[in-house]
């Protein structure tokens, strides 16, 4: 019989299976603006941590640590809002150019998804900020995003997979560096966020 | 001959091949969502759906949310071994 209607039909179902299921309009472009920002954010924060630790006066350093606090805040809060502005925007109208809905069950389930272990990692590093056990915040953070981005990827495009496994590694690895939070910070959040960023966009956004 | 006897005429549509693609890795579909994954008209999901009813490949719930009548989909075990079977089918055709 004719064999090309079965090829058809099978890659209509493959076509439909994955289409029902993933939500393939992530938009890889995002993924390398954020880790853009979070690398101009660190490098931010990094030059305000080292005017502190220049401060020969201990009560004056601890003064001026108190005063760069709101700083070092809004540098990872405007790094966050732009990182997610940026990808709503993207993500938009990469729906709308492959005609799938931006805001429809696929999407909805990969945000559910990622955002649990994201919501739970965030309260779990308050309180170990509540319990002063500032040292493991940053390898948490790292590890709780890993573990949402793994989580996330069964909704997505794949390679969040990779990139959730390598930023837990990341966060694995930064528990025997304490003190260099911010630098696998860097790593994990910037230069991780590029790399899968570029190879997701030469995969899927390049038509 | 037994490939060919495989092939189950209940799926030969793009639509229904469609509808029990998207019910296989799905817990449930609603109207909707066939309608808009599928770009099929209202009669068109509806004739579908009911055919494959018929077979028992799915079952229909229907429902309220608030006010709004919203209907679910579900695909049968007895539809998802037929699916299975269909999509074996085609694999070894193909495969010759």
């Amino acid at each position: 019989m004719d064999s090309k209607k079965y090829l058809d039909d099978i890659s209509e179902i493959k076509n439909m299976m994955r289409k029902s299921s993933r939500f393939m309009s992530l938009s890889g472009l995002s993924g390398i603006l954020a880790g853009v920002y979070a690398l101009i954010g660190a490098y931010l924060a990094h030059n305000i941590i080292s005017t502190i630790g220049k401060e020969p006066n201990e009560i004056r350093r601890f003064f001026t640590t108190l005063g760069q606090l709101d700083y070092l805040l809004i540098i990872a809060l405007s790094v966050m809002a732009l990182a997610l502005i940026t990808g709503t925007i993207l993500t938009y109208f990469k729906a709308k150019r492959s005609g799938e809905k931006m805001w429809d069950i696929s999407s909805k389930r990969l945000l559910l998804n990622f955002a649990l272990p994201l919501v739970v990692g965030g309260l779990f590093c308050l309180v170990l900020i509540q319990y002063e056990y500032i040292k493991i915040v940053a390898p948490a953070t790292l590890i709780f995003y890993g573990l949402a981005c793994v989580n996330a990827s069964k909704y997505t495009l794949g390679g969040v997979r990779y990139l959730g496994i390598t930023i837990i590694a990341i966060g694995l690895i930064s528990t025997q560096f304490i003190g260099y939070g911010l630098y696998f910070w860097a790593l994990g959040f910037g230069v991780c966020h590029i790399i899968y960023g570029s190879l997701m966009y030469f995969k899927h956004d390049r038509h | 001959m037994s490939i060919i006897n495989n092939i189950n005429k209940a799926f030969d549509h793009r639509i229904r091949l469609g509808i029990m693609s998207i019910l296989m890795v799905n817990d449930f579909a609603d109207f909707n969502m066939l309608k808009e994954l599928l770009g099929a008209t209202d009669g068109n999901i509806a004739s579908h759906t009911k055919a494959l009813e018929k077979e028992d490949y799915i079952t229909v719930e229907k429902q309220f949310i608030g006010r709004k009548p919203n209907t679910r989909y579900i695909a049968t075990k007895l539809g998802k071994q037929a699916f299975k079977k269909h999509i074996d089918a085609l694999e070894k055709l193909i495969g010759k």
